[in-house]
């Protein structure tokens, strides 16, 4: 196992970058929506001014609530900022790369998981119990297309470091695990047709179901680490699709952060033109994605190059 | 006690001597009563009014079929009397209404509690139904609910993401308007009859109107009941446009949602050039209308429903296309013919289940004896029925509309009325957005309300609400209730 550290001051930026750009996303999905809808919309920063709102405010918390209400948010939030840290950044790479750390970025994500239902449960409201409830099934099989994409790609390219698993080309196989993997992002980041952000109806949540109970700073650190995992998924997609090692480093660059804010339009068009799906037909869908991975495997496996 | 002669007939919006409602002891009027519903009558309404020790049973009943209303009334009783409800579901209601304003105990009701309070204690405080067993869970939502609307109280029983029973508890509204209008008509009267359900002013301000006509002997001019008759209307196509819209958000399409929130603003307003009312206050006053038509007003109202109906339109054929939309619609909380007959379902909730049920064509009355609006119906009984009706009555009121905003009689639009008449039973119907509206008055000695009884079409709708949630998912609990998006304030009083 090589672990190659560049600096510290180098991984602080990068976390850094990964905290500031991140709210970003949810704010122009937002504006594509109210775009399609007619609408004026809100600010495209919106959500920096949610979170600058929300970390002044007090909290209020459940009498029922342990102190797992209090470190589910934040160990969610540190293990989503692990995850982007090991995800390298087009021509820049990752700061943090190792043998496996795609493995441990699997394990991130289901940490992250974990403890948001954790502090959902600690809350002893019916609502919640529902919501991670519905979270963790829903996972198991969003779980098998993502552990499917990623055999995809190591198979592909022989390796099980991100840096090196990252470099696509193109053909069918991209196309297939493209289509996987975006299914996928709409299901982990609880956006249409799997849950919709914008209810404010309890009993058909499932992301927003967990986190009725939080507010004030625990409720932003939720806010940002969700606004985190959608930039992460958005920038795995376009990594494993695009063939950015094929361009000039500053190409690459522009590529990648123009293929992120496009992911974020598309998600933005599918919310505008698609009813939310009934919870019955959730488990079709997401099969479809593992589906859709599982061919992109079966090319991999037959050919290398598809 | 022979049928035909245990009730008298009469037409919607008529009077009748309270001597003459036909009167028998409780188990010939129960019997009767009985016989009727048997026969496809449908209970309007069932009320008590005190009288010395005791209280009288009034009955209210709908004879679609016959385009009649009969009414019929017990002689007072005092202790227990035989429930209804065993064999006639959709007495349900009324006998724990009767129970909990009398104290008459209807006895071998299956699920006697009070309707709108408990004791003082609250509505929500009391006994639910419980199904217990490993795996169920039971979850409560409300009074507070996420969003801005009324409260209310629903206990579901569930098995995982199964619905197995729905109890709603309701009542945190109740401000006493039927005891408040004891003693009226006064001048306050009208108002706080346009207060019972805001969204229904319309439609509740007419039927009282027709009451007041009706006791004082006289009529409305004709061109009051025909501006009355496009109120109804544009009441109608507000609230169908603005209920596709919110079914619409439900399952988070948002390109109808967005349209039709703002479309139903629209009619309101053309309601509010009407009258400067977005919901039709003052706008409907016993005698006629408050407010004139100018043909100015008129030619500016039929440009603007001409483009907001096309507007609609595009809207909805938005919302018809969508492939994932009627994945959602269909299917889902489905009521069957039968259990909406039983439970006396009305309005858009009845007519998707396929029953014609419609008090402009069964009990015309007003300005829909001399036009009438063709009744919509679906057959399914889902939210898609329920949604494919009021598309078909924003169609259907905006053809009427069109051509009745042409055919203005002339003549006043308001005239004096004589005082009521005393000792004197009037019914009026009146087919709100959301179904059947029914008031009925009786006055006493002098005239003034002795008792008036007041059903919003939420009072029979509720239960269709519960039994269409049974075996459904929980997440679906939205949705169904927005399809029927019935009325809390109507409903408590």
């Amino acid at each position: 196992m090589t672990l190659t550290l560049t600096s510290l001051a180098d991984l602080l930026a990068r976390l850094a970058l990964w905290a500031i750009v991140a709210p970003l996303l949810p704010g122009l999905i937002n504006r594509v929506k109210a775009w399609v809808a007619g609408r004026r919309g809100p600010p495209v920063l919106q959500l920096y001014y949610d979170l600058g709102k929300l970390w002044r405010k007090g909290v209020v918390v459940s009498t029922l609530a342990s102190p797992g209400f209090f470190i589910g948010p934040v160990v969610t939030w540190v293990a989503l900022l692990g995850a982007a840290a090991l995800v390298p950044l087009g021509p820049l790479g990752a700061t943090l790369s190792f043998r496996g750390d795609v493995i441990l970025l699997v394990y991130l994500l289901a940490l992250a998981r974990f403890a948001t239902a954790w502090a959902a449960w600690e809350t002893g409201s019916a609502f919640e119990g529902m919501g991670a409830a519905r979270e963790v099934s829903y996972a198991v099989l969003a779980e098998a297309a993502i552990i499917t994409a990623v055999l995809t790609l190591s198979v592909h390219s022989g390796s099980l470091s991100l840096a090196a698993l990252l470099a696509p080309t193109p053909g069918a196989g991209a196309a297939l695990l493209a289509a996987g993997w975006f299914i996928v992002l709409l299901a982990e980041n609880c956006r249409v047709p799997f849950d919709d952000p914008n209810t404010h109806l309890e009993l058909t949540m499932i992301h927003e179901a967990m986190v009725l109970d939080h507010s004030g700073p625990l409720l932003a650190v939720v806010l940002h680490g969700a606004a985190l995992k959608l930039m992460l998924f958005a920038m795995l997609l376009v990594q494993a699709v695009v063939p950015l090692g094929d361009l000039s480093a500053s190409v690459a660059g522009a590529v990648l952060w123009v293929g992120v804010l496009g992911v974020a339009v598309g998600v933005g068009l599918v919310e505008s033109l698609l009813a939310r799906y009934a919870f019955r037909r959730v488990p079709l869908l997401l099969t479809t994605a593992f589906l859709f991975c599982w061919f992109a495997l079966m090319l991999a496996w037959k050919g290398g190059v598809a | 006690m022979n049928p035909s002669t245990a009730f008298a007939w009469l037409t919607n919006g008529a009077a009748l001597p309270w001597a003459e409602v036909p009167e028998g002891s409780v188990a010939d009027f129960l019997s009767a009563t009985r016989a009727a519903l048997d026969r496809g009558g449908r209970l309007a309404s069932l009320f008590g009014v005190p009288e010395g020790e005791g209280v009288r049973l009034v009955v209210v009943l709908a004879l679609d079929a016959d385009n009649a209303l009969a009414v019929g009334r017990s002689q007072p009783v005092q202790g227990p009397f035989p429930s209804l409800t065993p064999t006639h579901p959709q007495a349900h209601l009324f006998e724990r209404e009767l129970w909990e304003q009398h104290g008459l105990v209807p006895a071998g009701h299956p699920w006697l509690k009070p309707v709108r309070q408990d004791h003082g204690a609250g509505p929500a405080v009391g006994d639910f139904f419980r199904v217990d067993g490993p795996e169920l869970h039971e979850v409560a939502v409300g009074p507070v609910h996420a969003g801005i609307i009324e409260p209310g109280h629903f206990r579901f029983q569930c098995a995982g993401e199964e619905v197995l029973h729905l109890e709603i508890a309701l009542g945190y509204q109740h401000r006493g308007i039927e005891e408040g209008l004891v003693g009226g008509p006064h001048r306050a009267s009208v108002c706080q009859v346009e207060t019972v359900a805001g969204d229904t002013t319309i439609a509740h301000a007419t039927a009282y109107a027709h009451l007041i006509e009706a006791l004082a002997g006289s009529e409305a001019p004709l061109q009051a009941q025909w501006l009355r008759a496009l109120a109804l209307e544009l009441e109608r196509l507000a609230n169908h446009t603005g209920d596709l819209g919110a079914l619409a958000n439900d399952v988070a399409f948002l390109p109808t949602s967005a349209a039709c929130g703002k479309l139903r603003g629209e009619f309101l307003n053309l309601t509010a050039l009407l009258c400067g009312n977005r919901f039709g206050r003052r706008l409907v006053r016993p005698g006629g209308c408050g407010f004139g038509a100018e043909p100015e007003r008129l030619a500016q109202l039929r440009e603007r429903l001409e483009s907001a109906l096309a507007e609609v339109e595009q809207a909805t054929a938005w919302l018809w296309d969508a492939a994932s939309v009627r994945a959602r619609f269909e299917h889902t909380g489905r009521v069957s013919p039968q259990q909406a007959a039983e439970i006396g379902l009305v309005g858009p909730a009845a007519r998707a289940c396929g029953l014609v049920r419609d008090v402009r064509f069964d009990h015309p009355t007003g300005w829909h004896r001399l036009a009438q609006v063709p009744v919509a119906v679906w057959p399914e009984g889902d939210v898609f029925a329920r949604a494919r009706v009021r598309w078909l009555e924003i169609q259907r009121s905006g053809e009427f509309l069109m051509q009745q905003l042409g055919a203005a009689p002339d003549g006043d639009m308001h005239i004096a009325l004589p005082p009521s008449a005393p000792d004197t039973l009037a019914v009026a119907l009146v087919e709100g957005w959301r179904g059947e509206v029914c008031h009925v008055a009786l006055t006493d000695a002098q005239g003034r309300f002795r008792r008036y009884k007041l059903t919003d079409p939420s009072f029979h709708n509720w239960t269709g609400l519960a039994l269409a949630l049974r075996g459904q998912a929980i997440s679906d609990f939205p949705l169904c209730n927005k399809s029927f998006n019935l009325s809390y304030c109507g409903f408590d009083l």
